[in-house]
């Protein structure tokens, strides 16, 4: 497959969230505004390019019997470089995000990837897979923190948009909304997919 | 004594870490198919909790503060684990081969359970001393506990019923889930005052 084709794959085929169903924690805990959503998106974007690029490179060398120890140390440099780097430029944006940026190491599709993918594949298809994957990681926190911070708070990207005839909904930027949110929307991911083989 | 006693219930029901700060999702959602599974992994989640805690905590306080390398937080935290894990399993195996046959398939999966990583890092930055962590550990895998019994009881129902085809599996769990967030939210303003 070319470059694009593995680019598109994790964007909408293996889409992380709603197609394969991974890294649930974050994508439910972050999605009270689009911007912690559309943060936490690119943080784990970066550690996937990050940890994609250097497994991938390493792949010959790391032995098969410590591949997983070699994979975590690798993911976890990366969490630790953007988790120093939020902390330094974009201090607000940190503290919202608070515990789930140091928890970006025991994101599912972050070992997925590098298992399934990077670990077998060439530098440059790496690059892709993690590049598609990302964008449709942040795409999905993006969608679901749209849809819980208009019911929740009424207002998209902090401006306000219904709140002149619409009641917010608490509920739903708190941790029920979030499951709520995210179960219609997998529930209307599989229509779609079943209605058009 | 009191403030142990805060911490506990805090964690365990007032802020449950699977129903309030979505910390363990996957196992939650994955092996909540059936009862005695559901049972088998939160003791698991319970066991190694609390030793992690316990580990972590003095790696944190010998190792790191002494020697003023805190920011390797995650790395050292993250490699820990993955060790005890493979420390217990060894224990385990030699020392009750019951208890292995019940725990034996859960714990590898332990290792990328976020809750046991967020129970140790959450110690870290509450400041809390030893006494407070190991009881923060034990109560948060209580907590998990019974939201993940609670799910795989309330799934063991859901077979016989008329769910539509596109809600089946995660969609309706996501659901149940949130009605149970909604029922956790109950305990909320507990200790407030």
């Amino acid at each position: 497959m070319g470059f694009s084709a593995e680019f598109q794959k994790g964007i909408f085929k293996d889409n992380p969230t709603f197609r394969l169903v991974l890294g649930i924690c974050p994508t439910l805990a972050v999605t009270t505004s689009i911007k912690n959503g559309i943060g936490m998106g690119l943080a784990t974007t970066f550690v996937l390019l990050g940890s994609n690029i250097f497994i991938s490179l390493l792949r010959n060398f790391i032995p098969d019997k410590i591949r997983i120890p070699a994979f975590i140390v690798i993911i976890s440099t990366f969490v630790t470089l953007i988790d120093l780097l939020m902390a330094a430029y974009v201090t607000e944006l940190h503290e919202a995000l608070g515990i789930f940026i140091p928890l970006i190491v025991v994101n599912c599709i972050i070992m997925g990837r590098a298992e399934a993918y990077a670990s077998r594949s060439p530098v440059l298809l790496s690059i892709a897979d993690a590049l598609g994957m990302g964008i449709g990681f942040t795409l999905s926190l993006s969608l679901i923190s749209f849809i819980r911070e208009l019911l929740g708070s009424g207002t998209v990207l902090g401006y306000n948009v219904l709140t002149s005839f619409y009641e917010p909904a608490v509920i739903m930027i708190l941790p029920p909304g979030a499951f709520l949110t995210m179960g219609l929307l997998l529930g209307l991911f599989n229509y779609i997919s079943r209605r058009k083989p | 004594m009191e403030n142990l006693f805060v911490i506990f219930i805090t964690v365990f029901l007032v802020n449950n870490f699977v129903l309030a700060k979505f910390l363990g999702l996957c196992p939650f959602l994955g092996v909540s198919r059936n009862l005695k599974s559901a049972s088998c992994m939160g003791l698991a989640v319970v066991f190694v909790m609390t030793i992690a805690s316990f580990v972590t905590w003095c790696v944190n306080e010998y190792v790191l503060v002494a020697y003023d390398v805190a920011y390797l937080k995650t790395i050292v935290f993250i490699l820990v684990i993955a060790t005890l894990v493979q420390f217990v399993e060894l224990f385990i195996s030699k020392v009750s081969p019951t208890l292995q046959r019940v725990l034996g398939i859960y714990l590898p999966l332990i290792t990328t359970n976020c809750a046991v990583l967020g129970v140790c890092i959450l110690n870290v930055q509450e400041g809390f001393n030893l006494p407070e962590t190991i009881v923060h550990g034990f109560a948060a895998g209580l907590g998990f506990t019974l939201a993940i019994c609670m799910m795989a009881g309330i799934r063991e129902r859901l077979e016989f019923a008329k769910v539509p085809v596109a809600m089946q599996g995660f969609p309706i769990s996501l659901i149940v889930g949130s009605l149970m967030a909604l029922s956790f939210f109950g305990f909320q303003g507990f200790f407030a005052n």
